[in-house]
């Protein structure tokens, strides 16, 4: 029984429709966090994938990027987070509506 | 044989792990799940013979990551159970799937058509960590340095957001008190100036 890249992307397929379900589901700011990470996580599996059945390392560059670019937002959001958790004490989105249009 | 074991076993407890994630109401089953589904992730990697990037998604995500999110937790209440709002499940469901099978297809439309080719081959006798040293800094140099200044700018970011004013704490002070706050420090640095 061969393993194809059909299977990783099928894989991968799953694993981003539970992080998107989550995205639309979550109303807590943390737990949707987590979601996307899920969501970088399951083009992660993709890119490594496309790179070891093409034979290309491209693949696994850009994964290592996307590594990067998860890391930074998790420094950078869970500051602003924290920052409205002490203004506010609530980390909910519906409690985000100081802006009035 | 042992691949596929490996593939199904690993793929049926990361998707286990990633539904727990999403699904339940406690914050810390979310993260302790989560923290799971990393490694198990790295063990795809590991198995598609990219030995570098699994050490790193093992170190990045599950060593930084994840102990940045249990960090972060320590500030808010975790305890109580996460209030979700109910809107239609069907819907949201269905988007979901309908997005996944879209990216799918973007993915898969240029293998099919045969369309790709292998722009930095892997080269035979050669490590996985050492080709991928090469090709990272000879062909990715550019974006390697700009991603290296990315994450000193989050870092710096991180500190200035979360440590701003750490012996206070804002949450029990009215806002008029926090502007106070702020014209008090103005006014100390204007003096300064003179």
């Amino acid at each position: 029984m061969e393993i194809t890249l059909t299977h990783y992307l099928v894989l991968s397929a799953v694993l981003f429709a539970i992080g998107l379900i989550g995205v639309m589901r979550r109303k807590n700011l943390l737990l949707l966090f987590f979601a996307t990470e899920i969501l970088l996580n399951a083009t992660n599996i993709a890119f490594a994938a496309i790179s070891h059945y093409i034979g290309d390392l491209s693949g696994q560059m850009f994964a290592f990027f996307i590594i990067a670019i998860a890391a930074s937002e998790v420094a950078v959001g869970l500051g602003l987070l924290i920052v409205w958790y002490k203004r506010t004490g609530k980390i909910d989105l519906d409690q985000m509506t100081s802006m009035r249009g | 044989m042992f691949e596929a074991i490996a593939f199904y076993l690993f793929a049926a407890l990361t998707i286990v792990m990633f539904t727990i994630t999403v699904m339940t109401s406690q914050a810390l089953y979310a993260l302790t799940a989560m923290a799971a589904g990393m490694i198990f992730i790295s063990a795809f990697f590991f198995i598609l013979g990219a030995d570098f990037l699994g050490a790193i998604q093992i170190i990045v995500y599950t060593g930084a990551v994840m102990a940045l999110y249990a960090f972060g937790m320590m500030f808010f209440d975790t305890t109580r159970n996460v209030v979700e709002k109910r809107t239609n499940p069907q819907i949201v469901f269905i988007l979901g799937t309908l997005a996944a099978i879209m990216v799918v297809a973007i993915v898969v439309a240029p293998i099919v058509s045969n369309n790709i080719q292998a722009l930095y081959p892997i080269q035979e006798g050669v490590g996985n960590s050492q080709a991928v040293g090469m090709v990272l800094f000879t062909k990715y140099l550019v974006p390697f340095e700009v991603a290296a200044v990315m994450l000193l700018v989050a870092m710096i970011a991180g500190i200035v957001l979360a440590g701003k004013k750490m012996d206070k704490s804002l949450t029990l002070m009215a806002e008029e008190e926090i502007e106070m706050m702020h014209a008090s420090t103005e006014t100390h640095q204007e003096r300064g100036e003179h």
